[in-house]
């Protein structure tokens, strides 16, 4: 039988604001345990919480970047569970008056552009940690990371694939560091992925069983998780059984997913308006204020990309997958404006394969932009080839250092004199009468050969162009 | 020295007749010497010390109106340092290390806390027997209960063991106190005074207040305990007003609005009838009379007893062992030490209502229990609403009888009925007030007053001037029952 994966995720983005959602005390990551747990995250008796407003703004921010409906009232509720890291007996959250409504994006896979719906994304606080392997026979709590905003962005089950759901994923990732309201850190837990799986029969309408995918921290992960699923789900109803609604637990050590609890077992959290918090108006002027201050979102700048700088499809889409990459990719651009496709072909080909390898952040790149920018300025004013830059690049990335210089310490100005060039043409043309009589038959492409001579001879510095106008010159006389 | 009001007392340290330390050892010596048991903790040192410093502040003429002046706080107000119990074993050994902003006001204002008030566990109750430490007695009578929540404060100024005490009110717990012990008590608009620092009971209900020998007391102990808080989000963004400021103007014109409902059945008939005779008395300072109908009242007790147990359930979840209060002896695990520190901190009253709110909220019964209920709650404050178009005040009993005997309800829900005329106030937001009323087989009556949003000025002027032409305010229990 065929059958259709159906995938929804669910991302817990944490919002950079520099206080908690509901007290003053600093959401920095990494300090002493509870050093940065005041009497409000520590949920002690009488104190009450206060919403941060900068949770909001960036809770709006999102919302306008997926044209999704901002619920102008929108209601805080209590979340009620007990449990030694959630301080109060209860999170507060959102249920049926979420601050983000309806919205979508789209996903390209394949080159298919896909339509992905959120339906909504919703203000909480972050639990603490409960840590269970630092003292014997005891669990400690560590309540740093309890009141931290979260904004749980909710999608609807409009993914068919693993893939789909990685690129989706991917560009809510992007999203959210381009409008700065979340730093993407998957490793410290700033960016959470919850997937919800379920398959059913090629065609049919109705939805299968879903199980809920959770502790996935990383986008490979998510695709290893969400593949294993399908086929443990296909396995199982393909032998005749059953698939049971319930929550797995994702291992990536052991790579599999595990049962964490069923649906029976599922609390009964209790929702109802949290009393000590007023409901959150919007007003028409804040949307406003937000609008006006989104920066230039991925699909603009790609639009831009494409009309303006001539860019294809293809290249736009990959410039603009990441904030930093474009930023970087504009800052090379600055007094190369002639050379686009240079700039284009530098940040995607050498740069982007140098940090692809060496896994680096391009926010780390040892190149900066700056300096990758003079360096195809060199090119362009016919200062070095393309083939030296390459070298000069190798040469930036390892000992750093400015282009300027390399050039000049290491002697690689590229050689324009044609008097030089012609001898060494001569001398080329005088020891290859085959290849000439070649040329001389009509194969142009033995043209390439004497080049590559050429620039043999030169090290590589002679300028290419110059080279191939005199080699013409001469084999044609 | 120690029946004088706040008013009196203000003018003693003015004109240097005593000191601060002088009248504070004075109450700390009534309060060590009575046996009411008003008081969960009696901070003696501390209140010593901060009588000093109250009065270094006096000579160095940088003292406020209440510098200097001595209170009893309830013992639902954190208080950094000394333990905060909400009449619970659960808190037993709670020292909270901030202050509730009420607490800092007092503090800032240079009043001096004399110790921590009786009171029922998490202001569960109506007649202080739910205290884990015991119930407070009534000064009036020591078989009789004080009324509750706030019955050790009441009872305390009704004793003039304090000038003045804090209370807090949820569904009548300063009013109903006020009343059975025969002091002045006024529940403030909610949103008037920071809920900050002090213990939830059910969060959209609950407001503090001032319990008073008068209403002129209440005004002055209100100009220090109200106002906006950015640590409270349901504290209200208002200008500060001087509750004091309209005291004395007449009340010739005032329509007293009689609620046909709070007149019923149930009501005892001593009474009624010294409610009646209060209104008389209103009538011959230039009010008159109107028949009301609040007919939604008659849904007051189900709603607040789904609404509060709904909250409370959500609020006392934080005393789970973990972090603070009480915890069992050697947990076996997790569950072991929820279960098993709950069981032995809370007492029956608050386990009842947890277990009432905790099912009101479960899914598949919110929408039948909570829901209706917000809206019923509506429905009664729309009966205000259209009521408050017709009348400036409403008055009633705030009792269906006076004090009871100690142990007399066995069944909780007979002793619930008994907050029938109370709850109103608190589910519409509205201010209410009580005040001494006359006496009913030598037992305290207390009138209650309700007045629209922000109408604490009204009601204080209302009560004020009715305290000038009565004496029911400054009678005292006799010295042998005390």
């Amino acid at each position: 039988m065929q059958w259709e994966t159906v995938i929804g995720l669910e991302i817990h983005a944490q919002l950079n604001t520099n206080s908690k959602i509901f007290s003053s005390a600093s959401t920095r990551f990494g300090a002493d345990p509870n050093s940065q747990a005041c009497v409000v995250d520590l949920g002690l008796p009488g104190v009450l919480p206060v919403l941060n407003k900068e949770a909001v703004n960036k809770a709006i921010k999102f919302g306008l970047t997926v044209n999704a409906h901002i619920n102008q009232r929108n209601v805080f509720d209590r979340k009620n569970y007990f449990y030694p890291d959630l301080p109060k007996g209860y999170q507060i959250s959102q249920l049926d008056w979420p601050i983000v409504g309806k919205g979508e994006i789209n996903i390209t896979v394949d080159e298919d552009v896909k339509i992905i719906g959120i339906t909504r994304a919703h203000l909480e606080e972050d639990a603490g940690k409960s840590v269970h392997d630092m003292f014997d026979n005891y669990t400690a709590v560590d309540l740093n990371r309890a009141g931290t905003p979260l904004l749980e962005i909710v999608s609807e089950p409009d993914m068919r694939s693993s893939i789909e759901a990685v690129t989706y994923a991917k560009k809510i990732h992007s999203l959210v560091r381009y409008i700065d309201i979340c730093d993407g850190n998957m490793q410290e837990g700033s960016f959470r992925c919850d997937a919800n799986v379920s398959i059913r029969p090629m065609g049919q309408e109705e939805l299968g069983i879903r199980t809920e995918l959770k502790n996935i921290n990383s986008f490979k992960f998510l695709e290893k998780a969400i593949n294993l699923e399908v086929q443990r789900q296909q396995d199982i109803l393909e032998g005749g059984g059953e698939v049971l609604q319930e929550t797995r637990l994702y291992d990536s050590v052991k790579h599999e997913t595990r049962s964490m609890r069923s649906k029976e077992e599922a609390n009964d959290y209790r929702y109802f308006p949290d009393p000590d918090l007023l409901p959150v108006e919007i007003s028409d002027e804040l949307l406003l204020e937000i609008k006006a201050q989104l920066p230039e979102l991925p699909v603009e700048k790609k639009a831009r990309f494409i009309k303006d700088l001539g860019l294809s499809d293809y290249d736009a889409d990959v410039l603009t997958s990441q904030k930093a990459l474009a930023n970087y990719f504009e800052i090379t651009l600055k007094d190369n404006e002639s050379n686009t496709k240079l700039c284009v072909n530098w940040v995607m080909g050498e740069l982007s394969a140098l940090l692809n390898r060496n896994q680096i952040e391009i926010e780390n790149s040892p190149v900066s932009a700056q300096d990758l920018s003079l360096l195809i300025r060199r090119i362009g004013d016919d200062t070095i080839s393309g083939k030296i830059a390459k070298d000069i690049f190798k040469t930036m990335w390892d000992e750093k250092g400015n282009v300027d210089e390399i050039i000049k310490t290491k002697g690689l100005k590229q050689v324009t004199d044609t008097a030089v060039i012609e001898n060494v043409v001569d001398k080329i043309i005088a020891n290859n009468a085959a290849q000439v009589e070649q040329f001389k038959s009509g194969n142009e492409k033995i043209l390439g050969f004497f080049v590559g001579e050429a620039m043999k001879a030169t090290q590589g510095k002679a300028n290419p162009r110059i080279i191939n106008k005199i080699f013409r010159l001469k084999l044609i006389k | 020295m120690h029946d004088r009001t706040i008013a009196e007392l203000t003018e003693g340290l003015k004109s240097k007749e005593f000191s601060s330390v002088e009248i504070v050892q004075n109450y700390l010596d009534k309060i060590n010497a009575s046996d009411l048991n008003a008081f969960i903790t009696i901070t003696t040192e501390m209140a010593i010390k901060q009588a000093q410093v109250a009065d270094e502040r006096i000579a160095k003429g940088n003292a406020n109106i209440l510098t200097g002046i001595p209170y009893a706080h309830k013992d639902i107000f954190c208080t950094s340092g000394v333990r905060t119990s909400a009449g619970s074993k659960m808190l037993d050994n709670f020292i909270a290390p901030y202050d509730a902003t009420v607490s800092y006001k007092f503090n800032q204002a240079g009043l001096v806390m004399l110790g921590k008030t009786n009171m029922d566990e998490f202001a569960m109750g109506s007649s202080n027997e739910s205290s884990f430490y015991g119930a407070t007695r009534n000064p009036w009578n020591k078989n009789k209960v004080p009324g509750g929540s706030s019955g050790g404060s009441a009872a305390a100024v009704a004793a003039r063991l304090a000038p003045f005490a804090t209370g807090t009110d949820t569904g009548g717990s300063i009013r109903q106190p006020s009343s059975l012990c025969g002091v002045t008590g006024l529940k403030p608009t909610y949103g008037c005074v920071s809920r900050y620092g002090m213990i939830a009971y059910a969060s959209s209900l609950d407001q503090a207040g001032p319990i008073t020998q008068t209403a002129k007391d209440a005004a002055l102990v209100l100009n220090v305990m109200a106002g906006f808080d950015e640590k409270d989000s349901t504290s209200a963004q208002r200008d500060v007003e001087d509750y004091t400021q309209s005291l004395n103007n007449s009340i010739k014109g005032l329509t007293i609005g009689l609620p046909k409902e709070f007149f019923s059945e149930g009501l005892d008939n001593n009474v009624a009838s010294e409610i009646m005779a209060a209104v008389k008395e209103f009538e011959v300072l230039g009010a008159s009379v109107k028949e009301i109908s609040l007919p939604n009242s008659k849904y007051a007790i189900p709603t607040y007893y789904v609404v509060a147990p709904c909250e409370c359930s959500s609020n006392l979840s934080r005393m789970d062992g973990v972090r603070f209060g009480h915890r069992c002896d050697k947990p076996k695990d997790l569950e072991d030490l929820y279960l098993r520190s709950r069981t032995e901190g809370f007492g029956e009253e608050v386990k009842r209502r947890i277990m009432i709110g905790s099912y009101a909220l479960s899914s598949g019964y919110y929408d039948a229990y909570y829901l209706k209920a917000q809206k019923t709650r509506h429905l009664i404050s729309n009966d205000f609403k259209k009521a408050f178009k017709e009348v400036d005040v409403i008055m009633g009993p705030v009792s269906p009888t006076t004090a009871f005997d100690l142990g007399s309800f066995k069944d909780p829900v007979s002793m619930y009925l008994a907050d029938i005329y109370t709850l109103s106030a608190n589910l519409a937001g509205l201010p209410g007030m009580s005040i001494p009323a006359g006496f009913s087989h030598n037992m305290p009556v207390g009138l209650q007053m309700i007045g629209d949003y922000w109408s604490e000025s009204k009601l204080l002027n209302i009560a004020h001037q009715f305290q000038q032409v009565t004496e029911h305010h400054s009678q005292i229990p006799l010295k042998e029952v005390v």
